[in-house]
This record gives structure tokens, sequence and C-alpha cells, in this order.
């Protein structure tokens, strides 16, 4: 916390002194994001940047403007500056928390912006116009579907869960919820905080406590990295297959090249963030209506469709 | 009178040496004993190794911290700068790799252990000539090195070259005669640093200025040297960490090295040594680290632990291992 609130201090300064818009008849859009602090956040800066700079110069009318904080006060705090310091026409932000960020974006609301929230909804979903969310369910669904399949509706899977959030939970239920009826059985289940080397040690562990592991689901691919290196080292061979979730691109690629423990990935892009960019500048450039939500599926990427899914330049 | 008050403090105290370095050890053998009741497996000599090797990074790290914390300072930010070091390395070593081949390991060692070195000098002078509070100083560096591996990453992750990928792998995955090369590599930064810190005038000197700071100003210890090289041993063995660290996954992230100081500083002071300064043990900080990575390990076997309650039997456990410590030094 400290930490974060050290570069927050430089972030706000930094925000301070980008002063009003040079255009005044321009239509402003910020987009307000956490700072890329891990894997998933660094696509979401990526995706962010990418959409602005291409928003900017396809519409000379619109002004995308990206900020990013490391934390929920840190957010509150650059939304207030950004709505004090320059007409705000519409403001995209993906919430670092849904409570402490509500009451915030509602007294921007209030000012007639127009309201994007992407990923986590706030507390008061009458305050967006437009919403845009993955599917945190179907991915551990879909790839608890793939398993069931896959394995003839039998064996022994182990989970890896990430930081307590609703965002895991979600995952968990879909996942538990697809294998319900078959005999796959979820040997251990455990927290390994979405972090490559807590994942490899856990990986280890299971591996040292259970002589028969069929299939192993991270529920994230910095996770599914430890994971991996973890079964390598121990060169066992009874499992079968170890899946991840999201779409980091070293794991796309894998899928690409047909690997026989990762064949499949779920979706949860971080690009989700640029879609949401592009429908808010619609509404302004296109006159088109966008006002609603939309859910990103989470298909699986099999080596089919998976180009679709890599971006080769982003951090993740 | 005076004599017949002095003898027994004496005697107590020559008796309180002895148990007080065993303790970390007993609170270790507890455990080693519960984890064999709860799953046999725990004793398997692969599981053993696994556990053990994990423990070297904290290990390592942490027999820098003895000298940093005996000599009366405190370091936060061995975490951020692990995940620093590692980040400079491996974006070292893929820059000269097409030029020299597997000479880039080498010269990324190198590499990692000036960086490590610049580091803790950097800290110890901040500590030292700046006089600012170690605690708030290192917190400082703590933010600079965690988000200039942010920045070198773009908050994604940086990947050793594939070229040097298996060459790099046997320094975390290989052994000799059976002797996980990690494990190896903190035995012998152990034994070095036991050799400094027990048997040289600098480490009498570290643990002197610690005690009272005062005392040992008046009888001729130049502080600000003694301190500013436990900073920079502390920089120097963070660097051999991340050189171990570096081909187990084989690349950097931002969120590498994340609260490995609380990890640190527990295992110092589990192994003995007094956190406001004045005692070291570095056997000691070597078995509080096993002990942390076996607390751990132990809440994994077993079946009994929910989920949702692990950290807060760790928590329990290390207030044991703690008690168990204590208790054997009366």
């Amino acid at each position: 916390m400290l930490r974060n609130s050290l570069i927050a201090a430089g972030l706000t300064t930094a925000l301070l002194a980008a002063g009003p818009a040079s255009a005044a008849e321009k239509k402003i859009i910020a987009v307000s994001i956490p700072a890329a602090d891990h894997g998933w956040t660094a696509g979401v800066v990526y995706h962010a940047n990418a959409a602005a700079k291409e928003i900017n110069k396809a519409f000379p009318g619109i002004e995308v403007v990206v900020k990013t904080s490391p934390s929920a006060s840190a957010q509150v705090s650059a939304i207030e500056d950004m709505s004090a310091t320059r007409k705000m026409d519409a403001l995209v932000i993906l919430p670092h928390s849904s409570e402490e960020l509500t009451t915030p974006v509602k007294t921007i609301k209030e000012k007639g912006a127009f309201i994007t929230v992407v990923d986590r909804g706030l507390n008061d979903p009458s305050i967006q116009d437009l919403y845009v969310a993955g599917d945190n369910i179907a991915v551990g669904f879909n790839t608890a579907k793939f398993l069931v399949d896959k394995l003839g509706g039998k064996g022994n899977l182990v989970v890896l869960r990430g930081i307590p959030t609703v965002i895991d939970d979600e995952r968990i239920k879909g996942f538990q919820d697809g294998i319900k009826g078959s005999d796959l059985k979820i040997l251990d289940i455990q927290y390994a905080n979405w972090n490559s080397d807590e994942a490899f040690k856990l990986m280890q562990d299971y591996l040292a406590k259970y002589p028969q592991i069929d299939a192993v689901w991270a529920n994230d691919d910095d996770m599914l990295l430890g994971v991996l290196e973890a079964i390598k080292q121990s060169g066992r061979k009874d499992i079968k297959f170890a899946l991840g979730g999201n779409g980091m691109k070293e794991i796309i690629e894998k899928v690409k090249a047909g690997d026989a423990m990762t064949p499949v990935e779920t979706p949860y892009p971080p690009s989700m963030i640029k879609t949401a960019i592009y429908l808010t500048a619609a509404h302004f450039a296109g006159h088109a209506p966008v006002r609603g939500s939309l859910k990103l599926d989470a298909p699986l990427i099999t080596k089919d469709n998976a180009e679709e899914y890599y971006f080769p330049d982003s951090p993740f | 009178m005076a004599d017949v008050a002095a003898a027994p403090p004496r005697a107590q105290q020559n008796w309180s040496i002895g148990w007080g370095d065993a303790g970390p050890f007993l609170a270790l053998a507890a455990l080693v004993a519960i984890g064999y009741l709860v799953n046999p497996d725990f004793l398997s000599a692969n599981n053993i190794a696994n556990v053990v090797t994990r423990s070297a990074f904290i290990g390592i790290i942490a027999i820098g911290a003895t000298f940093v914390i005996s000599s009366g300072g405190l370091d936060l930010s061995v975490g951020s700068m692990a995940a620093f070091i590692t980040g400079v390395m491996i974006l070292f070593m893929n820059t000269v790799a097409p030029n020299v081949g597997t000479a880039a390991i080498p010269l990324g060692m190198a590499v990692a252990l000036v960086t490590g070195i610049a580091c803790g000098l950097l800290n110890g002078t901040i500590v030292t000539v700046g006089r600012i509070e170690p605690f708030i100083a290192t917190l400082g560096t703590m933010g600079i090195f965690r988000a200039l591996i942010t920045y070198m990453t773009d908050g994604g992750t940086v990947a050793i070259d594939r070229s040097l990928r298996e060459a790099y792998r046997p320094v975390y995955f290989g052994d000799v005669l059976g002797v996980p090369i990690p494990i190896l590599v903190s035995l012998g930064v152990a034994l070095v640093a036991a050799y400094v810190l027990y048997r040289t005038r600098y480490g009498r000197r570290c643990v002197a200025v610690g005690a009272n700071e005062d005392v040992a100003r008046y009888s001729g210890i130049s502080v600000t040297r003694v301190r500013i090289t436990a900073y920079v041993i502390q920089g120097a063995c963070v660097a051999i960490a991340a050189i171990c660290y570096v081909p187990r996954l084989g690349a950097a992230t931002p969120t590498t090295g994340l609260l490995w100081e609380l990890q640190v500083i527990t295992a110092v002071v589990i192994g003995g040594t007094a956190l406001r300064g004045g005692r070291g043990r570095i056997w000691g900080t070597v078995a509080g680290a096993v002990i942390l990575e076996f607390i751990a390990n132990l809440m994994v076997l077993s079946d009994v632990v929910s989920e949702y309650l692990v950290a807060a039997v760790q928590g329990v456990i290390i207030i044991i291992a703690m008690l168990i410590q204590r208790m054997s030094k009366r």
C-alpha cells in the first residue's frame, strides 16, 4: 500500500502537469484503468494506449486520454482531477474496486458525462451507460467441459486458485458446475495468488502429495507457467492436461503450436478495454446507439482460432 | 557481596548461549516430526529436496539480512531488489546472447553481482550518510526497485532468451552427487557468512554497532563503514539468490519477489537474531528459512486445513516456533 502511495503521488503530479485540452470543441474520452502491476493489467494498459492512438488518428473530433492508477484511492483522485481540470464528455473506467469507485463515478455522471464501465461492475448499475465485461463463469465452465470430454468423464484433478475475489470465485464456480455429473474428482484446491512462483511451489507439493493426477487447472496463465515448470522438473508422465486462462501470449503460442499438454485456452482478454473505448467513440463519432451491456464470450481458443486472440506486441 | 551477586547471572548466561542457539533447530525438528505424522510423504527424499531447494532464495537473502539486522539496521527493499536484479540480468543476457552465445550466462551473473552490490551501497549510503531511518530509507528504495522492474517489463514479463534457457536450467534444477545446486550455494554462502560474522574483526564490529552504536563509536569503530558494508553484503546476497532464481521460471515479472522482505525478516528472527540488533545467528537464519518453507509445504500436504485458513494456521505455527525457541533459552 505504502509503495503504491509513492507511485500515486508521482502520477497525480503528472496528471496536473498535463494541463487543459488543446482544442475546446473536441469530444474528450477519459480512460481510467489500473496501473500495470501484473500481466493482465499490463495488457489492459497496452490495449488502452493502442485504442487511444488509433482513435485519435481516425477521428479528429475525438481525443482519448488514458490515465493509470495504482490503487482504488489513487483512481478516485485521478478521475476527480481529470474532471476538475478539463471538460470530460465520456469516462471509460475499469474500476479497482466496485465499492470505492461507485460514488466518484456517479458525481462525474451527474456532470453529464457518458459512463462506460469495464470488467468490474459498480455497486449501482444505473450509473453506467455502457457495460463491457468478459465471462468469468464461462472461463471455468468451458475449461471443465473440455476436460470432461477429453478425459472421458473420469479422472483426478488439482486446481490452483488466484486471489480471493469475485473473479476467482466465479471461475471456480463455473468450473465446479462444468464437472458436475461426471466422475472427475478435484483432489485438491488451494490459493496461489495468480503468481507463477507460488504456483510452482504449490504444484511441486501437489505432485509430492498425489501419485496420480490426470489434469491441472490453474485459472490464470501466470500460474500456469509455474505449474508447467514444476511438472517438467518432476518428470511425471501421468498429467495429461495443464490448462490456464486469460489468454497470455506465451500460452496462445503453445496452443498455436499444438502443444499436447496445453492444447486449448480460455480468454478473459485484457483487450476488452479496447472494445469499450471503440464503442464509446462510436457513440460520439458514428452517432450509433451503444447504451446497454456487452458480455464477451469465453469460447475455447484452439489451434484454429488462436490467431484472433494473439497479440505478439502486447506484454501479456 | 558483589561477587556473589555477579556470579549467578554469568553462569546462567553461559548456559543460555548453548540452548538459545539450538532453539530454531528444535523447532525445525518438531516441525519435521509433525510433518511425518500428518503425511508420511512429507519425508520422501523428493519432497525434502524440493522444499529445501525452494528455501534457498529466502535463505541466502536472509543470511545477508542477518548482517544488516544484527548491525541495528533493516532492509525492506530486498524483495524488490531481487526482482530488479533479475530483470537487469535477463535483459543484459538477452542483449549479449546473439554475440557471445552461452558465455552470456557467466557475464550475466557478474552483472547481477555488480548490480546487487550497487543497490546495497545505495541503501547503505542513504541510511548512514543521509541519516535516514533504515525503515523509511529502504521503504523508499523498495518502491524505486519495484517501479523499475515494472517499467523494464512494461508491467508484463521479460523472459530469458530461448538459446540460454536450457544451458542455464541446471543452476536451479541440477545437482551434484544428488544434492541440488541451490542448496550447495546456500550452504557455501552460509559457511562464508558464519566465518565473517563469528571469526573476523568485521563480524564483531557489526554486532557491536548493533548492540550500542555510541559505545561502538567511542571505541573507535567507524559506524558508517560497518553499516554500509552490512548493506553491501545484503546486496551481494540478493544478487546470488537472483542468480539461482532466474533459471527456475526463466522470467522476471512485476510480482517477482513480492513480500519476500517479510519472509526474510521472519526467517532471521525465528533463527534467533535480535530484531533490535546486537546478536546475529547465521545457522539459525538458515534453519528459519527452511522452517518457513516447511510450514507452507505442510499446509498443502495436510488435508485438515481449509484453503481459506492456511495463512492463519501458518501464523500460529510461526508464533509457536518462536515460543519453542524462546523457552529453550531458559
